[in-house]
């Protein structure tokens, strides 16, 4: 059996209302709940970046996994906030948690999709015998530029997944990628906002590749969208998920458990697995989850896992994310907002 | 410019709480060292302290060096870890009305310093309420 | 050892000298001191500085001091001891003519602090910059440790931290030398900015510019040059942790406990024999710490002994910062050490003016570096 052995989540304590923002620009703070369904999200602290909430969410992975961490033989970091340009998030990591030196590090970069590819290598690993443990972790402190839509949903957190054969908590039964040339959503090197092509993000972007992926797993599973207890897909707001899941023909209850971006925001590479956190908070040996991520540029990675009767076992060891996201929040105001976002001009 | 050499030896004190534990006499060295202050020993094993503690004094920075200038106010304490071990450290995410002598933190871990736009990042550890 | 004394003193007025540099002040300083020492040559000299390298980017002041003295070839040499530097310089001095290598020393010190870009971060590097400065305390944030410590243990209130500022204040105001030579009120204490919670800026010494110097020579020389002079009864000093952290007491500073018991032996006599102390109050909690760790008042206590009025000059128990202590005369961090033996250097010649002590035989000095990492004692007297 191979699969996720441990699991970690991270979001930090600050967080910011839609409405706080929509004052700032003079918007209408109830049409943007409603049309986006987003009411709050997590702001990252002065002091944190990918980095730091990797090795957070990877802390609380490693207290689930209760392993050895020198025998974690890979670690990748997907995120498209990588606090260097050059210079592997992994590095810094690997020495924080006491992993290596003889491990192989990684950073990956694909918008939104990063933290299920570095999830998706790291199983690729263990499943071809390669090593015994593999971390993938998806984290970002995603910035959008002030006045842009974006500016209500991107937002920092992140969960890191260790991969192994023993003590599997969830099996990973099935995986599918889909990917094409559709530019949706982009950062330039040296830009610091990411700019989007409007409403090509829907259905050309995010609608069709989650799709495709999704899609193409329910064919090869030969399993039905009913067979299923949850469903998770990468949220940019609140309700492209639920639309996305509706044509998938997915329920709002089996969305529900992962469904966590009206309080948390879009934390970009960890959305989606920060949303398999969730339902692996609460799932019970034997539920199916269906797991599909959207990267812009663009490409989703699908999984289909199934709990074993691990998962009870390790569950409480570890903070959960619903208590992340309700518990020690503190608010910030547009000023502090933009101060802690280095939104400000300053000088250096 | 940081100094790199200087930052990165210093990395498994600052990243996992590396300490010496003088093999003779108990006492741990925090960061470590080559002489046991207490015995005189100069026997040392490598061990990783603890990630919890309480406050035993605070101080709130209002005017700090320039490094640290976009971050006031800050919370500062003196922390004892609950191997008995002592450090200065930064305590964050909270109402700074909330710490008080006494109160149980953890250690995170967090960047503690940029050098400049340009420069390196230098992380560490913090301490959070619990 | 020998018998050695003081014989002349000289220093700059302490402040913001925006038009006079390190070498300036240095030379005015040491000049009045030979001026007022009345002597024609020096064999050595010793120049306390923390950090002429980070606050003007000069190092190696010994040879550019007795350069621009025109005393070249003169040994000359910088002392670093942090804030205790001046007061490390005077004990090389004493040594030196001590042991009877040297007769007439010239024992100096200086800062030039206004000419340094981040003086909280020059000043920080007598932390430990690895474990406590990298976490952004500074020191006004390390003697906050100590006050939110003392304050938690022993009672110790905002109001008596004030009484500090408030007492040295009104004995600087009568010093011509001090910085900030005016009064001020407890209102004007507690009321003023926060810097580092508790202490708030009136708690702190300032950013000073400031040189001092003294002729220190043996007994012997000494009578026949001049017949004012005070003797050099102890020398004392001790060390303890860099890192404030790392004490068993963050309430208790053991290197003035140590370099005290060394001081009171090395004179014979006791805490009660002593007629004024000029104490290192970089903040106001330092002194009342410090007034318990030497001993003249009970462990705790330091904070009611000031309210009651105990250290002022008329106070009768024992004066504290007669000169307005690094408070309001102004603190060039190695400057001070000196400036300290001055002021007790003349309150036993009498010269003090308003504020001279009645009677004084004997003054103490305790000058320290860092949060207590170093502390340098020395005990005068006056036949």
């Amino acid at each position: 059996m191979i699969g996720i052995v441990g699991y970690g989540a991270y979001l930090p304590r600050y967080r910011i209302k839609a409405e706080t923002i929509a004052q700032q620009w003079g918007s209408d703070p109830e049409s943007i709940k409603r049309g986006l369904l987003l009411n709050e999200k997590t702001v990252p602290g002065q002091d944190e970046d990918t980095i730091t909430i990797s090795v957070e969410a990877a802390k609380n992975a490693l207290k689930r996994a209760r392993i050895n961490p020198q025998e974690i033989g890979a670690v990748y970091i997907g995120s498209e906030s990588h606090p260097y340009a050059v210079k592997p998030s992994g590095a810094t990591l690997v020495d924080a948690l006491g992993i290596g030196p003889h491990v192989h590090v990684a950073s990956y970069e694909f918008a939104c999709k990063a933290g299920s590819e570095a999830m998706y290598v790291a199983y690729s690993h263990v499943k071809a015998g390669e090593m015994k443990y593999a971390l993938g972790i998806g984290a970002d402190t995603s910035q959008g530029a002030p006045g842009d839509a974006l500016e209500y949903s991107a937002s920092a957190g992140g969960a890191a997944f260790i991969m192994g054969k023993e003590n599997v908590i969830a099996e990973i039964l099935f995986t599918h990628s889909f990917t094409t040339d559709t530019p949706d959503f982009w950062r330039r090197e040296g830009e610091f906002y990411p700019r989007h092509a409007g409403r090509f993000t829907g259905e050309p972007a995010y609608f069709k590749h989650i799709l495709g992926a999704g899609r193409a797993l329910l064919e090869k599973s030969k399993l039905s969208p009913k067979d299923f207890k949850y469903a998770v897909f990468h949220m940019p707001n609140g309700k492209f998920p639920q639309e996305v899941g509706k044509k998938l023909g997915f329920t709002k209850e089996q969305l529900e458990t992962g469904w966590i971006v009206p309080w948390m925001g879009n934390t970009y590479s960890g959305s989606s697995p920060t949303g398999l956190a969730a339902i692996l908070d609460e799932a019970k040996p034997g539920d199916l989850i269906f797991m599909v991520s959207f990267g812009s540029g663009a490409g989703s990675d699908g999984f289909i896992l199934k709990a074993t009767d691990e998962l009870p076992k390790v569950q409480n060891l570890a903070p959960k994310v619903r208590d992340l996201l309700n518990n020690n929040k503190i608010y910030l105001n547009y000023g502090e907002y933009a101060k802690f976002r280095k939104k400000i001009k300053v000088n250096e | 410019m940081k100094n790199v050499a200087r930052y990165h030896r210093e990395i498994p004190q600052r990243y996992r709480l590396e300490a010496g534990k003088c093999t003779n006499c108990g006492y741990i060295a925090f960061p470590p060292r080559l002489i046991c202050p207490k015995c005189k020993s100069k026997k040392f094993e490598t061990i990783r302290l603890s990630d919890e503690g309480k406050i035993l004094t605070y101080t709130i920075i209002r005017v700090s060096a320039e490094q640290f200038s976009k971050q006031t106010p800050f919370a500062v304490g003196i922390i004892e870890l609950n191997d008995g071990v002592r450090l200065t450290t930064q305590i964050v995410d909270t109402d700074l009305n909330n710490i008080e002598i006494g109160k149980k933190v953890k250690i995170v871990f967090r960047k503690v310093q940029e050098d400049g736009k340009a420069g390196i990042l230098c992380y560490g550890y913090k301490a959070v309420l619990v | 050892m020998r018998e050695v004394v003081v014989i002349g003193a000289g220093m700059t007025k302490f402040g913001e000298l925006w038009n006079k540099s390190i070498r300036d002040i240095f030379v005015e300083a040491a000049l009045k001191a030979i001026e007022d020492a009345g002597v024609d040559y020096i064999d050595s000299m010793y120049i306390g500085s923390m950090s002429p390298g980070l606050f003007t980017e000069q190092e190696h002041i010994g040879a550019l001091m007795a350069d621009y003295l025109g005393i070249t070839p003169v040994p000359a040499t910088r002392v670093e001891s942090a804030c205790a530097s001046g007061g490390a310089a005077f004990r090389q001095a004493f040594l030196e003519v001590a042991s009877g290598a040297s007769n007439i020393v010239l024992a100096g010190g200086v800062e030039k602090m206004t000419d340094a870009e981040d003086v909280t971060a020059a000043l920080a590097t007598a932390a430990d910059q690895e474990y406590e400065v990298y976490q952004g305390i500074t020191f006004p944030g390390l003697y906050a440790l100590i006050a939110r410590a003392h304050m938690h243990q022993y009672g110790t209130t905002r109001k008596q931290l004030a009484e500090v500022a408030v007492k040295n204040h009104r004995n600087g105001a009568k010093n011509p030398n001090a910085q900030f030579g005016f009064e001020v009120t407890l209102e004007n204490v507690v009321n003023s900015t926060m810097v580092a919670d508790p202490l708030r800026l009136l708690d702190c010494s300032p950013v000073t510019d400031g040189a001092a110097a003294v002729i220190v020579a043996s007994a012997e020389v000494a009578k026949n040059i001049k017949k004012d002079f005070v003797r050099v009864i102890a020398s004392a000093q001790a060390s303890d942790t860099i890192a404030l952290h790392s004490r068993e007491s963050f309430t208790k500073l053991g290197s003035v406990v140590k370099a005290a018991e060394k001081a009171y032996r090395m004179a014979g006599i006791k805490p009660k024999d002593v007629n004024l102390v000029e104490v290192h109050d970089c903040f106001t909690i330092a002194e009342i710490v410090v007034s318990e760790d030497l001993g003249f008042f009970e462990k705790g206590k330091g904070g009611e002994a000031v309210e009651q009025g105990l250290t002022s000059i008329e106070g009768g128990k024992i004066p504290i910062n007669t000169s307005g202590g690094l408070k309001s005369k102004g603190h060039p961090v190695g400057a001070t050490g000196i400036a300290q033996i001055i002021e007790v250097y003349e309150q036993l010649l009498g010269k003090s003016g308003a504020r001279q002590v009645k009677n004084a035989r004997i003054g103490m000095t305790q000058n320290m570096g860092g949060s207590g990492a170093s502390c340098v004692i020395h005990i005068l007297e006056v036949k």
